[in-house]
């Protein structure tokens, strides 16, 4: 390759900033997104000089590195302030007062971008809403989540105490939740004494073949949102010819509505390390990358120290425990795109470029990142591998309902009274959840449920029997999606909430495939055309237009984004009756 | 004494005239589309088997020399079974596959995507591009005026081409003509998320100060004119350029020992544009700058000279 370069020559701090990341790795495109991470955490932007020296040192043609970086939210080609508070406006933290947060700090900082904030699809810390994370560039950069934020707030770090994640979690005990605010998370004596590492005692002794067979009889079901038979995909990742394998756990999160991954991770980061390090065992694995989102500072902390800590008391590394077996865990940090935690535009993240979603098939267990066979899980589907292998797969199956075995997290937001992550047996109703919580806040009644995140639907108060199941939520044409229950009352604007959710897609779109890329932008500008009343012939000709706009995003689009990017808004006008009024609220 | 007297021996004579050994048979599938039965060899697409009989799917953003994208999505065609529709261009075909090319499903499908493509960019310079709207019945009117457009100014930066991205459907071809697919020169890549992305050299620089080298590749491939020779957009702007009074003429190239053919495109004895065939082994439709552009010497009335690039 003959390539080209003609950026500004680097400064010596433009080069010790990206040193410090690749060391003296083998160049390889992969660390792209890593060296143009240190730049941003360095300068507070991607500097020309910073990113002709990364293409020069990794050999990435330098319209290659343009398209990369413009690509993700989180970096910048253009100077910024070194300190960036990121206000969340989206669907949890509207209906507490983001919108009335944004106006405030436009009014004492500034505008949006160089008044130093900039507004955030959701930061999954939606249980304490209204959110925001503050990311610091420099010699020594820092980032932090505040939340519940305020014009004041977010101008300290807050205090870090674990006990404080009990707030988020406010049922005590669970199968899942049992640790966390309760033992110390950086400590792995504190996980070894309360039962961790049991699980992957047991897959060393009784090797990869019977562990498979043990995820097979529990039939647990991914978590992530595609609910795919976790011991299939198992199976098939160990059985792939082609080597090596890979794990990587999806820790994305970025689904509106969903914080459980991160309650997880910042709670109880060794039992991720566990199920991931099992995972590894079964498939042949030998390495391992945590793929998690850039804005979840406090869980990447706590993660990497976990790992660190793992490694030295002998559960990560070469020869595990003297078992022979060996397995290695890298974190690589997303840069603000949801389409990331599509499997495969992650790995297409990781490797470098864009985060494009590639057409299946082939699927990851064939052919995955680096194009070898992958196995993908979701933080919370591997956090329940150790319990499977405690309890053996049989008696798991026995939790929960037939169809949807075992203990489920669910991320209870919106207008209730105590929002937080609820861990129930699979079979307990939507009712009983939104009860948990606390109820409406208030005693207000409730007017919907936003079921399963952006990508899921909403369903109306007469649907609170509904078992939130796989087999449950099929039934009632809803979705399960990430454990999404975002609740809303009767006083909120629901047109204003749909207007959030159309925005989202359009604005997280990788704008790959015509379906998703104009087919988003023309459902955003109907719906403005709903609100405000100035419709292009009647309104029976505009929902005629919505619906297929919705069926050729759903049918035509490449990946699960644009499949679903129509859903929610379909659904608020069928189980809403959201137009059928005699007029459309505004 | 050993008799070694083997290793001297001849080997006996062959009985018949020795042949290769057997290559191995290609696997062959059978499927059947829009109710027909047909027997395509396993490595097929499903485009490549509707060909082969005479069932015609529209394409945008494939082309037989470059890795198929699979991004437009208007070859899009339903298999009994699927959750949803399949682009033709890039799925292979499968042992009993039940393929339905032109069911109400895959009719919206294709019309809507000609509708979000007609009412967000400028197709007036893609003569396939408008033959599917109208064929599949797309209104883009339906979306009314006020709505999000990729207009944007041409740019004129060098006296070889222009780009014109209003006219762009980011069907990446040209990305891939640069890119490991023909020039590995890698001048161009989409930026940008979204709606918002385009197709850009790094920073978005000129095309001077980019790693550009001017084979035209991109221009060859790209389906919508939005990378057009400067000559053809000059007199498109005057009004002069009149494809019924052009000929196409192949010749070869003359400027060095690979032997490129040229397709050269005369209106009024003038050359107005250089193509080469895809189907011509030596370039596949690729071609170098002197080939591409070099063709000003062959006029008999000097031009002015300007400088090849900007
Ligand atoms: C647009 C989009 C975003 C996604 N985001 C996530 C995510 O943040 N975390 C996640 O675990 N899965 C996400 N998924 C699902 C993954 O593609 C994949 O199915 C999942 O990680 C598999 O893990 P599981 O089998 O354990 O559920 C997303 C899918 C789509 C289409
Ligand atoms: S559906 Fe949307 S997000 Fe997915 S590949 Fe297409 S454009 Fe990208
Ligand atoms: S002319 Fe050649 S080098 Fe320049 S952008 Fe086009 S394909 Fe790339
Ligand atoms: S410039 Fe032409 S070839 Fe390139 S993406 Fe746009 S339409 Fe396709
Ligand atoms: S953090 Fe604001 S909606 Fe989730
Ligand atoms: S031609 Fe198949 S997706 Fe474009």
């Amino acid at each position: 390759m003959d390539l080209h370069f003609q950026g500004p020559e680097a400064s010596a701090e433009e080069r010790a900033a990206v040193d410090g990341v690749l060391r003296d790795q083998p160049a390889h495109r992969d660390l792209l997104l890593p060296a143009l991470h240190a730049a941003q955490d360095r300068f507070g932007w991607v500097t020309p000089g910073a990113l002709d020296y990364i293409c020069r040192r990794l050999s990435v043609p330098p319209a290659e590195a343009h398209g990369v970086v413009t690509f993700y939210h989180l970096l910048s080609l253009e100077p910024m302030p070194a300190a960036m508070t990121h206000v969340c406006d989206d669907i949890a933290c509207r209906v507490q007062g983001a919108e009335r947060l944004c106006d405030e700090l436009a009014r004492r900082l500034g505008p949006e971008g160089e008044g130093g904030w900039k507004r955030s699809p959701c930061l999954g810390l939606c249980e304490r809403a209204p959110a925001a994370v503050v990311i610091r560039a420099g010699a020594a950069p820092s980032a932090f989540a505040v939340a519940p934020a305020s014009a004041e707030a977010i101008a300290t770090e807050p205090e870090e105490d674990f006990t404080a994640f009990r707030r988020s979690v406010p049922r005590e005990g669970g199968r899942l939740l049992h640790r966390i605010g309760r033992v110390d998370p950086s400590s792995l004596s504190g996980y070894l004494e309360s039962g961790g590492y049991a699980g992957l005692r047991r897959a060393i002794e009784i090797g990869p073949a019977a562990v498979i067979g043990e995820v097979s009889a529990s039939k647990l079901m991914g978590r992530g949102g595609a609910a795919f038979p976790t011991g299939r995909k198992w199976e098939a990742v160990a059985r792939a010819s082609a080597r090596p394998h890979y794990v990587i756990c999806n820790a994305d999160e970025s689904e509106p509505g969903t914080f459980k991954d991160r309650v997880l991770m910042e709670g109880d980061p060794f039992a991720v390390v566990e199920g991931m390090t099992i995972a590894g065992l079964a498939t042949g694995s030998e390495r391992g990358f945590l793929y998690i989102r850039g804005e979840y500072p406090l869980a990447l902390r706590r993660m990497a120290a976990a790992i660190e800590s793992a490694r030295a008391g002998g559960w990560l590394g070469r020869d595990l425990q003297g078992s022979g077996l060996s397995f290695d865990i890298e974190i690589r940090r997303g840069a603000g795109a949801y389409i990331c935690g599509e499997e495969t535009a992650l790995f297409n993240s990781i490797e470098g470029k864009r985060g494009e979603p590639r057409n299946k098939p082939p699927f990851p267990s064939e052919a995955g990142v680096f194009g070898k066979p992958t196995l993908v899980n979701n933080v919370e589907t591997l956090v329940n591998i150790p319990l499977i292998l405690r309890l053996g797969g049989e008696a798991y199956a026995k939790i929960g309902t037939s169809a949807s075995t075992g203990p489920k997290l669910f991320c209870v937001s919106g207008h209730v009274e105590r929002p937080g992550v609820y861990e129930v047996d699979f079979g307990a109703t939507l009712g009983e959840l939104i009860a948990m919580a606390g109820g409406v806040t208030g005693g207000r009644r409730l007017r919907a449920v936003l079921l399963g995140g952006a990508a899921g639907v909403f369903v109306g108060p007469d649907q609170l029997a509904m078992p939130l199941t796989f087999e449950g939520t099929r039934a009632a044409a809803a979705t399960l999606g990430s454990g999404v229950i975002l609740a809303f009352d009767d006083s909120t604007d629901l047109g204003d909430i749909l207007l959030r959710i159309a925005a989202f897609f359009r604005d997280e779109s990788c704008g790959q495939c015509v379906p998703c890329r104009v087919g988003t932008v023309r459902q955003a500008e109907l719906l403005h055309r709903l609100r405000s009343g100035c419709l292009i012939g009647d309104l029976a000709t505009e929902l005629a237009l919505l619906r297929e706009i919705g069926q050729v995003m759903r049918d035509a689009s490449i990946c699960g984004l644009g499949q679903t990017a129509s859903s929610a808004v379909e659904s608020a006008l069928t189980a809403l009756e959201l137009l059928a009024g005699p007029e459309p609220r505004s | 004494m050993i008799d070694d007297s083997l290793w001297f021996r001849p080997p006996p004579r062959p009985s018949q005239t020795p042949v290769a050994p057997p290559r191995p048979l290609i696997g062959m599938v059978s499927l059947t589309i829009d109710g027909q039965s047909v027997e395509v060899a396993a490595s097929s697409t499903i485009l490549e088997a509707c060909r082969s009989i005479g069932v015609e799917i529209p394409t945008l953003c494939y082309l037989e020399n470059l890795t198929p994208v699979n991004v437009c999505r208007i070859c899009v065609v339903e298999v009994t079974g699927a959750r949803v529709l399949v682009p033709a261009c890039s799925r292979r075909v499968e042992p009993g596959m039940e393929i339905q090319t032109d069911s109400p499903r895959v009719a919206l499908a294709r019309r809507m995507v000609m509708e979000f493509l007609a009412s967000s960019v400028d197709l007036s310079t893609a003569p396939q591009a408008l033959e599917y709207a109208r064929r599949y019945g797309a209104r883009p009117e339906r979306h009314g005026a006020a709505i999000e457009t990729v207009e944007q100014p041409v740019k004129i930066d060098n006296d070889l081409y222009v780009r014109d991205y209003a006219k762009c459907i980011l069907c990446y071809k040209c990305v891939e003509a640069c890119g490991t697919d023909a020039q590995n020169t890698f001048a161009i890549a989409v930026a940008g998320r979204g709606f918002d992305a385009r197709i850009s050299t790094e920073a978005d620089v000129p095309l001077p100060d980019s790693a550009c080298v001017y084979c035209g590749n991109c221009i060859g491939v790209c389906p919508t004119g939005a990378l057009m020779f400067r000559s053809e957009f000059e007199m498109r702007e005057s009004g002069t350029w009149d494809e019924s009074r052009q000929s196409k003429t192949d010749t070869i190239c003359s400027y060095c020992g690979v032997g490129c053919t040229l397709t050269l495109h005369v209106q009024e004895n003038r050359i107005v544009k250089v193509t080469s065939p895809m189907d011509v082994e030596v370039t596949h439709g690729n071609l170098c700058i002197k080939g591409r552009f070099g063709f000003e010497f062959v006029h008999d009335d000097p031009k002015e000279e300007s400088s090849p690039v900007g």
